[in-house]
């Protein structure tokens, strides 16, 4: 440890380590200093000054969030000049945006009201011409608004460092700078994964899922429809957030009885289908490992991977696993399968997921997903859409007393639970895989090298005296550099993993907004999400997806077998090259650092 | 494409292709640009693209630097470009109102193109004829004293110039010329 060096902070001494910021080394020591573009993940911008503290002998305030600490410096947060200063720049801010918290997304939600709040600001003293754009309503799902956006950079820099996926840029420049993508594309045609990471980062409603809540309402009260739901599993252990509780809360059981309240005749479980997706993949798997088909398969559940894929890596769509995500696997089960059983019209079920993701969006609408001339599923809402709609409807998600899921897509196993956070797919697919070639139960079935949020992990299990090399990413940075070393050495492993959010599903694009006191992304809040699905796999007592009965009744009355044309029709697909096509600078791609 | 652009669109290719395997291909990005600009007037968006794939640098980069910097060019600009000058001086003796005219008798906006690609539409800083206030520019050639009628005749002389220039060609070509 290096020697600690002596600071003030409003007249008081303390001890601190050297080579941090000044906003780093207050925030440890329980001074917060309102921040706007600073995000602890992301690159400094050090753009909106409103972090600005004083330091004896310099001239002008300093950036807190960009100025390193020094022996003997004196700092102050808090002086009345200070807060003006600090106020004059928020005002400045929201004089130059629409006045209509009323009616927008975030109200509630949003950054820029807190720190107006907490900056006292009363009353509008410059009022002066204000930008005006269009929404960008092109992309499935991720919606535009520049008129709301502050110019913070942070959705820049997520898309960029963290995505690596460089979509969006701040084009022109002073009173005209705006956010866009490349040639001011629209969204849906841009190289956008519709990750939704820049609406997870983005302080106001600049950017925002397309909300379908309001269609949904409209259909829950039509009577002719057949309404069934399916929710992801790493809805359960974020959507109490929403709620002012705190982060790994498994509200499952509260979820199932408020989704029921608010007009679903059948919820489903997408861990059912999650169960099932890994009998086909695992199945696809071995299939590929005995009969020399393309190593490493590739992992083909996160919809914002797909589309990365299919623009960034189109080299590697023979790698990607022809199996479809749980929910469109879960959404063409219900509409064939289930009717069937119950005789219901297919085209009179109005098939609903609640997702922790955007990019769901962009996938239920994929015309490769079709069957029979239907989708799989017709509304995709975010955990975020749920919680509003919940709330909307009066229903007391907190104090509900919890149900269960409706049969026959309802019961999962504990590897279907933790399909949630990264890893936790290649988890399951061991589990089974190891079963399904070898004969034998794999006991130890805790994989602990795939556990956890490094940026890249790699593992391997024995199988009947062979090793398979597996490794896992998320986010689709760490993707990125892991899917480089494939390019460069094709049988380093075996089987690969990748969710394209920070953390996986559990950190994606649709999970409730950062509540007060919390930043967007933060790890420990990640971690507890995930620890949620983990105990809830512990909990259960079929922790394999091949044991999970229902599933097994499916392959008997429906599809036969894993990798049956019936299976193919229904549970596969494929992709093909898209354009425009993704360019990753040659130096992001091939760092070496396991960066999260 | 003429000769000379071919040659020198050759260059640039060349230029990328080393830039390429530099360690910063960054660092060569706005020079690559301006050459760019110098074989189209403008960067058209074939050539971005060209650029951001050679170089490995993702588009909406190049986009943040191509609107960045006022010196780079979008959009094709057109056969004649008119500046208006919106200097103090010719601003006080009805600039703006020049500009009016002119925006709507060309039917653009600033910064825009005709849609026959004979005029391109600017605002300029001073052009140092305040004497004759206000003044546009086109081209080389400075005109003074305007006022809307005087602004519409001088673009109708453009007008009328090409329109003669096209009919001669017409002539030319209907006569067997190549
Ligand atoms: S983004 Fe925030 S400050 Fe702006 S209108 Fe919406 S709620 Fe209000
Ligand atoms: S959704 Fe994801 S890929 Fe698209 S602009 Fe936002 S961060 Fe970038
Ligand atoms: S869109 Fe949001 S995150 Fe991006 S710069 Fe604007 S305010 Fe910041
Ligand atoms: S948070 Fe420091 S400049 Fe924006």
């Amino acid at each position: 440890m290096s020697r600690l060096i002596t600071i003030t902070i409003n007249d008081k001494p303390y001890q601190v380590e050297p080579n941090q910021t000044i906003m780093q080394a207050a925030d440890k020591l329980g001074f917060h200093i309102p921040r706007l573009c600073y995000h602890p993940k992301l690159s400094i911008e050090g753009a909106c000054r409103v972090c600005i503290v004083e330091v004896e002998g310099m001239k002008n305030y300093v950036a807190s969030c960009a100025f390193p600490v020094s022996d003997g410096m004196k700092i102050r947060t808090n002086t009345q000049a200070l807060r003006t200063a600090r106020r004059d720049i928020i005002e400045l801010i929201l004089d130059n945006h629409p006045q209509d918290c009323h009616t927008c997304e975030r109200d509630g939600n949003c950054e820029l009201q807190r720190l107006a709040a907490s900056m006292g600001i009363r009353a509008r003293h410059f009022e002066g011409e204000r930008k005006r754009y269009e929404k960008d309503l092109s992309s499935e799902a991720v919606i535009r608004d520049p008129e709301k956006c502050i110019l913070c950079g942070r959705c820049v820099r997520m898309c960029s460092e963290i995505q690596q996926v460089h979509n969006l840029t701040q084009a022109h420049r002073g009173f005209h700078t705006v956010v866009m993508p490349a040639y001011n594309m629209p969204m849906g045609e841009s190289v956008c994964t519709a990750c939704g990471q820049c609406i997870n980062v983005c302080p106001t409603a600049a950017f925002l899922e397309k909300n379908y809540t309001q269609e949904l309402f409209e259909k829950l009260n039509d009577p002719n429809l057949v309404k069934v739901v399916q929710f992801a599993p790493s809805v359960r252990a974020a959507i109490g957030e929403a709620f002012g509780l705190e982060p790994g809360l498994n509200m499952e059981g509260q979820l199932i009885a408020s989704l029921r309240k608010l007009g679903f005749d059948y919820v489903f479980d997408t861990q059912f289908s999650a169960d099932l997706t890994i009998m086909e993949e695992a199945s696809e798997f071995l299939e590929r490992l005995q009969s020399g088909g393309v190593l490493p398969m590739i992992t083909s559940c996160s919809s914002a991977w797909m589309k990365c894929l299919e623009q960034f890596y189109p080299d590697l769509i023979p790698n990607v696993s022809t199996c479809k995500s749980p929910m469109s696997m879960q959404g063409a089960i219900t509409k064939t399968y289930f009717a069937k059983k119950k005789k219901i019209d297919p085209r009179k079920i109005l098939s609903v997921a609640v997702m922790c993701c955007t990019a769901k969006k962009y996938e239920a609408a994929r015309p490769e997903l079709m069957f029979d001339g239907m989708r799989g599923v017709d509304i995709v809402v975010t955990t975020r859409e749920a919680a509003w709609m919940i709330k909307s409807a009066g229903i007391d998600l907190v104090n509900i007393q919890p149900e269960e899921p409706d049969h026959p897509l309802g019961i999962s196993s504990g590897a279907g639970a933790i399909f949630g956070a990264t890893g936790g797919v290649m988890e399951a697919a061991i589990r089974t895989a190891y079963e399904l070639y070898t004969g034998e139960t794999l006991v130890d079935i805790e994989v602990e090298a795939v556990r956890g949020l490094k940026g890249i992990k790699e593992g391997s299990i024995t199988m009947d005296g062979k090793e398979i090399r597996v490794a896992v990413a998320h986010g689709l940075g760490n993707a990125c550099r892991l899917l480089e070393r494939v390019r460069q050495d094709p049988s380093r492993y075996h089987f690969i993993e990748i969710m394209g959010c920070p953390g996986g599903c559990v950190g994606g694009g649709g999970q409730p907004y950062a509540q007060i006191n919390s930043i967007p992304l933060d790890d420990e809040n990640l971690r507890k999400r995930a620890q949620a699905l983990y105990d809830l796999d512990k909990a259960k007592t079929i922790r394999r997806s091949h044991d999970n009965p229902d599933v097994q009744k499916l392959y008997k009355e429906f599809l036969q077998s894993p990798l049956s044309p019936v299976s193919h029709q229904y549970l596969h697909t494929h992709y093909k090259a898209k354009t425009p096509v993704g360019i990753i600078p040659r130096n992001e791609r091939t760092l070496s650092g396991d960066s999260k | 494409m003429t000769q000379n652009q071919t040659e020198k669109l050759q260059a640039i290719r060349e230029a990328m292709l080393a830039a390429r395997n530099d360690a910063h291909p960054e660092s060569h990005l706005i020079g690559i640009l301006h050459k760019v600009q110098d074989v189209f007037g403008y960067l058209p968006r074939e050539m971005m693209d060209e650029v951001a794939q050679t170089l490995e640098i993702p588009t909406a980069h190049i986009w943040g630097v191509a609107t960045f910097y006022h010196y780079f060019n979008l959009e094709p600009i057109g056969r004649h470009v008119v500046s208006v000058c919106m200097g103090t001086a010719c601003y006080v003796k009805g600039a703006a109102s020049v500009l009016e005219t002119l925006k709507k008798e060309l039917g653009v906006e600033v910064g825009k193109t005709t849609s026959d690609g004979l005029f391109t539409l600017q605002e300029a800083r001073c052009l140092g004829a305040c004497g004759i206030a206000p003044v546009m520019m086109i081209d080389e050639k400075i005109y003074g004293q305007l006022d809307s009628k005087k602004t519409v005749d001088i673009i109708n002389q453009y007008r009328k110039a090409a329109a003669e220039e096209k009919s001669a060609v017409g002539a030319e070509t209907r006569r067997g010329k190549p």
